[in-house]
């Protein structure tokens, strides 16, 4: 299986962001999860991922220093799995 | 709250964890109640605002419409309602929608009593996506149980709530338990009941606020029932929903899923019918008035009221600093300790190292005179907890009598999930995940995991 950061993704279309002073707040109003980002960069790069043919790039382009990458790979997939982020569907 | 701890990569450490700054408050709280009337049509012995009568001064409509314009300015993204008993309120199902076509998500905590099969199916139809959970209150398994707090008739009413949503195809809606003396003993039971409405199972923390503080003394668990309900929380946690009540449970041993501090001005926070806020539902007491959303608007009060910015700035441990167990249980509810006359910086009235019960002997009780009440003064004439048979009586313990068994105590002290820090020790995650009712499973297995 490819990592996550190899794959594009979406914010869900329910799901807001509350900045905080320790990153933010994300919310799904659909399955009611709440989940905190525990780092500003991980903020921007959550924004910034519709803009981004993968994640990887999403880091890069957020300033995210590679040897950071597997734990924000690791973040990514448990947006993921709370459904606050989907899989884009390549055009 | 959980963390997951199976996130393998050290990173260098963070100055504050999440908790440090849940203690220094959010721009918005997490966890907001909003009552919306003190009107009620039962009269619950332990009611924590006293509820009963409509206060005249009660918000409009159209100031009900403002605030939640001001949530949704704030991202505040959804409130807990309730009362009173927030359903008789004439616009209640307008304010419902009106929340929801302004990306504020609700909560609202009912007896029941409007809950018909009609607006069961509503609640359960696609107009509210999944915006809005539907929360029933029921006190007992049984109705001798229930009813002998809430009142004749209230179970009946709870329980026909509860099919009328399972029968509309409503998900997961909560069935909300007020833990005491009688029910502790029927925590299987009442997970039953909420399996059969596939309902999820909450439970709560008897607090002596409003005109709990009345029936506190003859009505909170006993210490070997707190102990009864630690070691059931610990072996049914991930599959029932706490808030932040049993915290300072986690001073028997390991910490409970669920939130692990007082969040009182910090994440959480209470405005009442009139538009007061307050820094705890179980606050409602001058002491902990911040300020009237009338008067100056809800994030005003929120960001930059005397009283928020106080308890948001560090607090003394007090007698509770040289515990062992402070990292966990921090000396659990403020307002506990508030209303039972105790001071705020010592240890909780239910302490389970038994400080909190030597000091309400020591001290005498000097207990606030309550700041307001909206209790019916006709239904208050014909008190409830009279019925309760003898059989439905707790295993027979002397209220007022010794500490009878002092926990074991571990040789280690307990680690919380919160105050492991995530972002310092040696499994960060740069995720936490809370669901909005403050618990989710992960925790539990992360703990199985090999929690360190
Ligand atoms: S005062 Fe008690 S009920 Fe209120 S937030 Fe603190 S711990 Fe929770
Ligand atoms: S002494 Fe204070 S910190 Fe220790 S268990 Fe009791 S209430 Fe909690």
């Amino acid at each position: 299986m490819s990592s996550p950061l190899d794959r594009a993704w979406t914010l869900t279309p329910s799901v807001a962001i509350r900045p905080e002073t320790f990153g933010g707040l994300a919310y799904n109003f659909s399955n009611r999860k709440m989940v905190f980002l525990k780092r500003p960069k991980l903020v921007e790069v959550v924004r910034l991922l519709d803009r981004h043919p993968d994640a990887r790039s999403a880091l890069r382009a957020a300033g995210v220093p590679t040897c950071d990458h597997v734990a924000y790979g690791r973040a990514v997939e448990q947006l993921a799995s709370s459904d606050m982020i989907r899989l884009r569907r390549q055009v | 709250m959980s963390v997951d701890h199976t996130a393998a990569p050290a990173l260098p450490a963070a100055p504050l964890s999440l908790v440090e700054h849940f203690e220094r408050g959010l721009g918005a709280p997490v966890c907001l109640t909003w009552e919306l009337t003190y009107a009620c049509n039962l009269s619950c012995a332990h009611c924590l605002s006293s509820s009963g009568r409509r206060d005249p001064r009660e918000l409009s409509t159209r100031q009900c419409e403002d605030l939640i314009d001001e949530f949704q300015r704030m991202q505040v993204f959804y409130v807990n309602i309730g009362g009173g008993e927030p359903t008789v309120r004439r616009d209640f199902w307008h304010l419902l929608r009106y929340a929801v076509s302004h990306q504020v998500g609700v909560k609202f905590s009912t007896n029941g009593v409007r809950l018909t099969p009609e607006r069961a199916r509503e609640l359960a139809g696609d107009s509210y996506d999944g915006y809005v959970d539907v929360q029933v209150s029921l006190d007992g398994a049984t109705e001798e149980v229930n009813d002998y707090v809430r009142g004749p008739g209230s179970y009946r009413t709870a329980t026909t709530a509860l099919a009328n949503l399972r029968d509309a195809g409503f998900s997961d809606a909560k069935l909300s338990v007020v833990c005491t003396r009688h029910n502790i003993e029927q925590l299987d039971e009442l997970k039953a009941l909420a399996d059969r409405f596939n309902a999820t199972l909450r439970l709560t923390r008897l607090r002596p606020s409003g005109r709990g503080a009345d029936v506190w003394d003859d009505l909170h668990p006993l210490p070997d029932q707190q102990r009864g309900l630690y070691d059931w929380l610990m072996r049914h946690g991930d599959e029932v929903l706490t808030g932040d009540s049993f915290f300072h449970l986690s001073a028997y041993g390991e910490s409970l899923p669920g939130l692990n501090l007082c969040g009182a001005g910090r994440v959480v926070c209470l405005i009442d019918p009139v538009g007061d806020v307050y820094a705890c539902p179980f606050a409602i007491h001058d002491e902990f008035l911040a300020g009237n959303v009338v008067e100056r608007g809800f994030e005003a009060v929120w960001r930059r009221s005397p009283l928020f910015e106080r308890l948001r700035a560090p607090q003394s441990a007090g007698a509770c600093a040289t515990c062992s167990f402070f990292d966990s249980c921090r000396g659990g509810c403020m307002a506990a300790k508030f209303f039972t006359g105790l001071p705020l910086d010592g240890p909780d009235p239910e302490c389970v190292q038994g400080h909190g019960r030597q000091s309400l002997i020591e001290g005498g009780r000097d207990r606030p005179a309550p700041s307001q009440d909206h209790s019916r003064p006709a239904k208050r004439a014909e008190p409830i907890l009279l019925t309760l048979s003898r059989r439905s009586s707790p295993r027979s313990t002397p209220a007022a009598g010794p500490q009878q068994e002092l926990p074991t105590q571990p040789s280690a002290p307990p680690v919380s999930a919160c105050n492991q820090n995530p972002l310092a020790d040696h499994h960060p995650a740069y995720v936490d995940r809370l669901d909005s009712a403050w618990s989710t499973s992960e925790r539990k297995k992360a703990a199985e995991n090999g929690h360190p």
